[in-house]
Parts: structure tokens; sequence; C-alpha cells
């Protein structure tokens, strides 16, 4: 059986086919959904990461004297290119606070979802590797944990225990976890049924093993297109706790808070919450359309 | 033997698909005449589901047909519309396909199907409707059949549920019925049956009926004529008896000499098989379909299209050039997908 | 089906019984309710007067016990700060939220589900993709930023509707809106993935074959087993869509469960947070029973098991 590579192909006995990898990059580079999200979400971050270059002004910077500047399309006298998207309600420029907000949403929506990933994840493996009574129970937690209304109880526990970031993190990260444990636990019953793990059992693999070389492989993608939607929600959730003054606190420049801040100047200074609207929408869009994207790229057989 | 019920000239069935134009079905000819059981036979692919499909434009919408005749008695089908071929299709041709399991709505009762089906084309009531489903029924030997007509689907097995299939086609009594594979998916002995009953009923009924298979076991049960299909394309045909007593063309020879025969086929003896593959159907081929696979086959054989030709009668047909030295007896050679 | 339904409630009861002491336990999440009502720098002997008063010095099983006997007669104790047993208030803010929660999966529903039907139909069409901008709109959108937008443009600059209040059913359009619009994107891909997967089944073929028109082969056909995932999945939103209210209660100031829980959240009342957080769960819980049993009635194949 003759067979040499080029770059991206197999040829075996004359019939040259993309290798794996390269037809996982051909689909990459053919979906506009992914490669979309992907270059806004990665303009998001930048615009975090490099936030301190950035900003021209101090994002907690207050002067009441240059309170609610509108930004630079509007057409008043007021409007300038040192504030391009005008200043709030203590004159803070707003350009700044979106620019450093962004590293809130970021921050704890990762977050976040890496906490709720790790529960989701190890309930979800088990209940699908193991079967029988685990799988019950996983269940009935996961029912549980549904049956519970997700905004009031981390309004609650929020109220009680005190705001701060830490808090938020924690709480969202504890209680978001149910879709990873839905899915993680169908993606490994698929996995469980096929045979190579019947084959690692027989050989003599121990449990730990098998799912760590055997199970975990075969799940990644599934784990990574649920950590992306996952993610877009925790930062969706995080918006509407800072929107009810129950997330992040003032003055920390977070999009939901800017929103509710502004929401009793909304009817004169519009501007005020579309832009941080905007900008939530954006970067949970651009996650969703990654997310899809690279459920579209990694099974394409599931796309309607 | 009765009078021409369908006759289809030249039809065409193409498919786009990524890698071009699909042709799967290239000049399709034959006819059906009441009485006549007629049984298209090919491999897997070879077009003839498509050609039914055709004949009751119930294509996939991407698909594209033509045909220079495709005549039901005396009317023509083509141009026809959707609204009345949509009245033509279970009142003047029925069709029954190939899994039973999953061709009843499992939402809805037997009877509620079946009397659908009548009552879609005539204005009886449903009371009526609902003797005939129950006559059918027992005509299909379905036992309690009153009670059956409350069940659901999923309460019958794949032999019963395709009986209740038969009956559902005979709900409006067509013309003609379309049996794409009936028996493929059901047990050896319980095709045999449903196979016999499928022969019962059209003579009761006086019908035209089109089996497609791939069995040849099949054919020689209840044919009276026959088509067979390769790559798109009718090779041969003729009555049952001429074409099993003295296959003409290379590849029905070949599908012949596959089946073991009780009595003749010696113990140990090779079974005949068909070296190659079907060619493809993408894009314009050139020459006989079958030459690479043929022990015939000549430079002439691969350059231009083959016509087919009638032999004697004028219903025995054959797409091959050399057909008449065949049966002389010219010597055979290595096909060139072997060699 | 009888033990099928039976075995179900069981579940739902130990589900509620469970989510009843998750409830519970969270008042003692931030450590001493007591110190968390009498807020910072109280007294010392305030503080020991008010765990007297509620009884957190018992221990916490009694308390427990006691919570759960007294929510099972109807008791959901009193509110500390509205002077009134905790059931009332629930009662009267109940059937507020459940309007709300009503008209706005309808709106979803109405919404979604012909979007979906059609976008199946005519899959790659402009409709379609239509349907998809819905979908992908609808989920990126925060509730709280479309509710205020809808307030701008159909509430001020165009006058339509009312801005906030509970009293006319005008006052629950925008809401209605604002919370469906949410649940829509989810109801209308299962319904365009239903559609899509039941047309090409092949009873949908047989029904063809028979000559059955479109529209019935679609709505008579197809459409009765495509919309069988979709029963669940809307009894479930619905759940889910009770407990999100809260946001688009208060900024609409709708006198429902969900300005309840936020102002009781304010207060630290709670008596009506644990209530009302029990008595979503239990609403919630109900639901997807009921969707179960929906489902059994629409799928004959289900009714054996």
């Amino acid at each position: 059986m003759a067979q040499t590579t080029l770059p991206g192909l197999h040829i075996i006995d004359g019939i040259a086919a993309p290798t794996p990898g390269a037809l996982l990059r051909q689909r990459i580079l053919r979906h506009w959904g992914l490669l979309s999200g992907g270059l806004i979400l990665a303009a998001i971050v930048a615009m975090a990461i490099f936030a301190p270059l950035l900003a021209p002004h101090d994002p907690y910077d207050q002067d009441l004297a240059r309170k609610l500047i509108p930004p630079v399309w509007h057409l008043s006298a007021k409007a300038s290119w040192t504030y391009p998207l005008g200043t709030d309600h203590l004159g803070r420029d707003y350009l700044s606070r979106l620019l450093y907000g962004s590293r809130i949403s970021l921050l704890i929506g990762f977050s976040a979802m890496l906490i709720s990933g790790v529960i989701g994840t190890t309930l979800g493996v088990l209940a699908g590797y193991f079967g029988g009574r685990v799988d019950t129970a996983v269940n009935f937690i996961v029912t549980t944990r549904l049956a519970m209304p997700v905004v009031l109880v981390a309004l609650a526990v929020v109220s009680l225990v005190g705001s701060s970031l830490t808090v938020v993190i924690w709480v969202l990260g504890l209680l978001l976890w149910d879709r990873f444990a839905v899915v993680m636990r169908s993606a490994t019953q698929q996995v469980r049924s096929r045979e190579f793990i019947v084959a690692a059992q027989a050989v003599g693999c121990s449990t730990p093993r098998i799912l760590l070389a055997e199970v975990a492989p075969n799940v990644l993608n599934h784990l990574i297109v649920i950590a992306t939607l996952e993610m877009a929600q925790a930062i969706l959730l995080e918006a509407a706790l800072s929107f009810l003054g129950l997330g992040v606190q003032p003055p920390t420049p977070s999009w939901g808070l800017m929103v509710s801040e502004a929401k009793g100047l909304m009817f004169f200074d519009p501007w005020l919450i579309a832009i941080p609207g905007i900008a939530l929408f954006l970067l949970v869009l651009s996650i969703n359309m990654l997310g899809d994207g690279l459920r579209d790229v990694t099974a394409p057989e599931n796309r309607g | 033997m009765g009078e021409r019920i369908l006759s289809v000239e030249d039809l065409r069935v193409d498919l786009p698909v990524p890698a071009g134009t699909l042709h799967a079905v290239q000049g399709v000819s034959f006819h059906v005449d009441r009485g006549e059981t007629v049984c298209i036979v090919g491999e897997s692919g070879c077009g003839k589901t498509l050609t039914a499909l055709a004949v009751m434009d119930l294509l996939p919408q991407r698909a594209q047909r033509s045909a220079r005749r495709l005549d039901l008695g005396s009317r023509s089908l083509l141009g026809i519309g959707e609204r009345a071929m949509s009245d033509i299709r279970g009142s003047d041709i029925a069709m029954i396909f190939q899994e039973p399991m999953t061709s009843l709505n499992p939402a809805y009762t037997i009877g509620n199907q079946l009397e659908e089906a009548l009552l879609r084309h005539s204005r009886v009531s449903r009371r009526k409707a609902r003797d005939r489903a129950v006559y059918l029924l027992e005509r299909v030997r379905v036992t309690a059949a009153a009670e059956r007509l409350k069940q659901y689907p999923h309460h019958l097995s794949g032999g019963l549920r395709q009986r209740v299939m038969i009956a559902m086609s005979l709900m409006c009594s067509p013309k003609l019925i379309l049996a794409d594979e009936p028996t493929t998916a059901l047990d050896v002995t319980i095709q045999a049956q449903i196979l016999h009953l499928l022969a019962e009923l059209q003579r009761e009924f006086a019908m035209g009926l089109v089996l497609i298979t791939h069995d040849l076991g099949v054919v020689a049960r209840i044919a009276t004529r026959v088509v067979v299909m390769y790559a798109g394309q009718v090779v041969e045909s003729g009555t049952a008896a001429d074409v099993f007593a003295a296959p003409a063309h290379p590849y029905t020879q070949g599908l012949l000499a596959c089946i073991p025969v009780p009595g003749r086929t010696q113990r140990g003896a090779r079974l005949g098989t068909i070296p190659g593959m079907v060619p493809t159907l993408i894009g314009e081929a050139t020459g006989c379909h079958f030459a690479s696979r043929c022990a015939y086959a000549t430079d002439a054989c691969r350059r231009n299209g083959i016509p087919l030709d009638a032999i004697a009668a004028d219903d025995r047909q054959v797409r091959c050039i050399r057909h008449a030295e065949i049966a002389a007896g010219a010597p055979a050679h290595a096909p060139e997908a072997v060699s | 089906m009888v033990a099928f339904t039976a075995k179900r409630l069981g579940v739902a009861l130990l589900v509620a019984l469970t989510v009843s002491l998750i409830t519970f336990s969270m008042i003692f999440v931030s450590g001493d309710p007591a110190v968390a009502i009498a807020g910072e720098g109280a007294r010392a002997e305030d503080v020991d007067a008010i765990r007297k008063f509620y009884g957190f010095d018992r221990p916490i099983p009694v308390q427990y016990a006691d919570w759960l006997t007294g929510a099972l007669k109807g008791d959901l104790g009193r509110s500390y700060t509205l002077r009134q047993p905790v059931a009332d208030v629930i009662a009267s803010r109940l059937p507020v939220t459940l309007a709300l929660g009503a008209s706005a999966i309808l709106f979803a529903l109405v919404l979604a589900i012909p979007l979906g039907v059609v976008a199946a139909v005519r899959p790659n069409s402009f409709i379609d993709r239509f349907a998809l901008l819905v979908a992908v709109v609808g989920q990126a959108m925060p509730s709280f930023w479309f509710a205020l937008t809808l307030i701008l443009w159909l509430g001020v600059y165009w006058r339509l509707l009312p801005i906030t209040g509970s009293d006319h059913w005008q006052n629950f359009v925008m809401p209605a809106i604002a919370l469906g619009y949410y649940v829509t994107p989810a109801v209308m891909r299962l319904t365009r993935a239903g559609v899509l997967e039941v047309l090409s089944s092949d009873y949908i073929r047989t029904a063809r074959a028979k000559g059955l028109r479109p529209a019935k082969v679609l709505f008579k056909h197809a459409l009765r087993n495509a919309i069988i995932p979709v029963v669940s999945l809307a009894a479930v939103q619905f759940g889910f869509m009770l407990g999100g209210s809260i946001v688009i209660e208060t900024i609409f100031q709708i006198n429902g469960l969900g300005y309840l829980a936020w102002e009781s959240i304010q207060r630290k009342d709670l008596p009506v947070m644990q209530a009302i957080v029990l008595v979503l769960s239990v609403i919630y819980v109900l639901l997807t029973l009921a969707a179960d049993l929906l489902n059994a009635a629409l799928d004959p194949r289900l009714r054996t098991s």
C-alpha cells in the first residue's frame, strides 16, 4: 500500500484525500458565521486586554462640569472628539468605561463558565459513563436545579452575602452548570457505547484512565461548543444582575450597570443605554456565532 | 394482453450534485398493459426507484424530469401540474414502498390513514370508506380487520404493516400499482406470502403491476415481462420466459449466472460474479456503460452510445451491439476491470 | 398509563421537597439571618431579640420541619415587612405573573412556530434566513436592554403603549414581547428542525403518494408529529420565564411575583423570598409533569410505556 503525505493530504493507492486536520481547517474557513463571530470576539478580547492603552481617559474620573456630553455624531455644540462616545451623568468618559467594561463581562463570563463547566462536566460524564444509579442521581440533581428560578436565587444569595466580583462569579458558576451536565451526559453516553471503550476495559485499563484517555478526547468538541454558549449565558446573567443593582457595584464599569445607571436619563440621552446595550449584544452575538460555528464544523451532520 | 395502461418513452431524470449533474435515469422506455406484471430489475443505484418516482412525479425538489412520452392510458402526465397530478396519485396510480415500518404515520390509526386514501378522491361517506377499509384488510388477509382499524401502526408487525400498505393502495381501485421492493425489508417466509398476495390481487382487480426489485427470484415468481436496468439505462427487456431462457445482454447473463439452481449447479462449483463496479453516472459517458465489466467488450462498444435494438418480436429488446454474435457463441475474454 | 403518571408524580414531589430544603437553607447562607435582618451596626440585644422573635434560636431541622408543615397547610409564614401572611401576598400577585407569562409564551409561539414551519418548508430561502436572524438576535439580546428599547420606541417616541402599571391589557403588550422574545429562538429552531426532519420521513412520502394535497400533508401529517417536542419545550420555557420575569416586571412596574421578589430582596424579607422560590419551583415541576402527560397524549407510541 503506497502511502505518501503531501501537506494536508493522504495519498493511498493513488487516491488523495484530505487529512482530518485539513478537512477541519477547510470547514472552518468556509463557515462565515464562525469566522465573523471569532473575529468580533477577538476584537473585544483585544479591547479588554489593551484597555489601558486604548482608553483616552480614566473610567473612574468624575467631573460634574462635563456631565452628559453627547457622542461625536450628535449635532450638538458640546460633542467633541475628546469624548468620542460622550460622558455619563457623572462626567465619566463613556468610551473608557466601555473599554474597561469589556473586562468585567469577559472576566465574569469566562470564570463563571469555568466553574460551571467543571461542575456540570463532572456530573454529566459520570452520569453518562456509569449509568444506572449514578445517572438517576445526577438526573435528579439536574431536575432540582432546573426547578429553581436562577435569577431569583442568584439575587437572593447576592443580597444576603454581599455583592462583589468574587461572589457574582461563584453564584453564577454554582447555578449555571445544568446544560453542561445534560450535554456532556449524552455525549458521554454516545462515546460509551463505542467499541474502543469496551476494548480498553477488556485490556484492563482503570476507569480514570479510560475517562481521561478515551472518553475525554471524543467529547471535547461538545464541551467546547457548550462552553462558548454558556459563557454567553453567564455574561447576560451578570449584566442582568448588575442592571438590578445586585451584581457588580458602582463605580466599577459593568455594561449592565451602565445601562441601569442611565435608565432614568434614557428619554433625553438614549445613547447612554444604547452604547453598552449594543456592546453586550455584539459580545454575546459573536460568542453565539462562534459556538454555533464550532458545532457546525465539528459535526456537520447535525446541521438542520 | 389488455389495454395499455402506462407508456413511458425516453424518461430522463437528472440530479444536480456538487460534482456536476447525475444522470440517474437515461432514456428509459417501457410499457405496462392491464393484467401484466412488469418487473424492473437491477442492482442498487441503477435508477429503478427514481423511474417509479418519476412516473408519480414524486421526485426530490432538485431533480429534473423529462420524457418524450409519459401516458396513463391515453392521457399524458407530462406538464399537467401538481394539482392534477395529486388527483391521479392514489386513485389512478398507487405506489407501495420498501419500508413498511416507517411508511405509516405513528400519530394516526390505521383506519384513519386507510379511509383518508379513499376520502381524498371520492365523495363517499365516512362509513362507506370504513367499510371498504375493512373489506380490503380482509382481502389482504389481515385478521380481526374491524378492530385493526382502531389500532396504531406501532401495534403491528412489519408484515402486517405491508399488508396494510397494500390495502391502502387498493382503496381507490387504481389501474396501476408501482411496488418498489415491497418485500425486501421482510422475512423470507413473509416475502413469499406478500408476493403471492400481490399476484392474486392483480388478477382479481385486473390492474397493471410494476414490481421493482433486485431479486431475480422474485422476478421468476411473478413477472409477465422483465425490464433489466443497469447504470440508468434499460439494457434488456422482454417476456420473463424469453429473458430467463435466453438472456441476450451480458449483464443479464451475468446476473443469472450468480444464482445457484437446485439440480443444475454442482456442489462446490464457483458461483458466478460480475467483476468491477458500476460506473459513475455524473457527467457525460461514452459507449456502453457495462463495457468495463463485460467479457465481450470491444473498442466499438466503448466508443459510441449503444441504442436499444429490437430482437425478433417488437417487445424483445437489448442494448448490445454484439448480442447476435454472443448468442451465436462468440468467445469471452477477461473484462478490463480485472485485467 | 396510571403507573407512568404515579411514578412521575413521585419524582416531582421529591424534587419539590429537595427544592424546599435548598430554599430554606438559603437564608442561612449569609450566616446569621438575625444579623442580616437587623442590619449593620445593630446592637447585640436587638439582634438577640430578633433572633428570638423569628425563632432562629431553635435547631435548624426544627425550623425546617416547622416551615415545611406550615407550607403544606398553605401557611408560608408572615412577611417581615408587609404585615400580612405570605400566602396572601403571593396569592394576590401570582395571577399577574401567570398572565404575563402566558401572554409572553403566546407571543413566542405565535411568532416562532409559523416562522419555523415556513423556514422548514422553504429551506435556504429568504424567510429561512430571516428566521435564523430572528433566532440569532433573540438569543444575543439582553432582555432588560430590549425592554428599555421597546419602551423608548413604542412607549415614548411613537406613544403606542403605556409604559408602567398593570391595570389594562395594553400594559402587558410590551412586557410580553420583551419576555417572550427570549424564548422565541429555541422554539423556532426546534420547530424548524422538527418539521424538516419529519418532512423527509417515509410516512410523508406515503401521504403524498396517496394524492393528499400539500396543505393536508403539512398540517395533518407533518405538524402533528413535529409539534410534539415543541410542546415539551414550551412548557419548560414557560417555567423559566416565570422565574425570569423579575427583570421585566421591575422595568415595567408590573405588580407580579417577580416585582414582589425584587421588593422582598431589597427589604431582606426572607419568608417572602423563600416562599416565592418554593412556589415557582412547584409550578415548574407541575409544568414538566403536564408536558410529559401532553407528550403521551400526542404520541400514541408513548402511551404503552
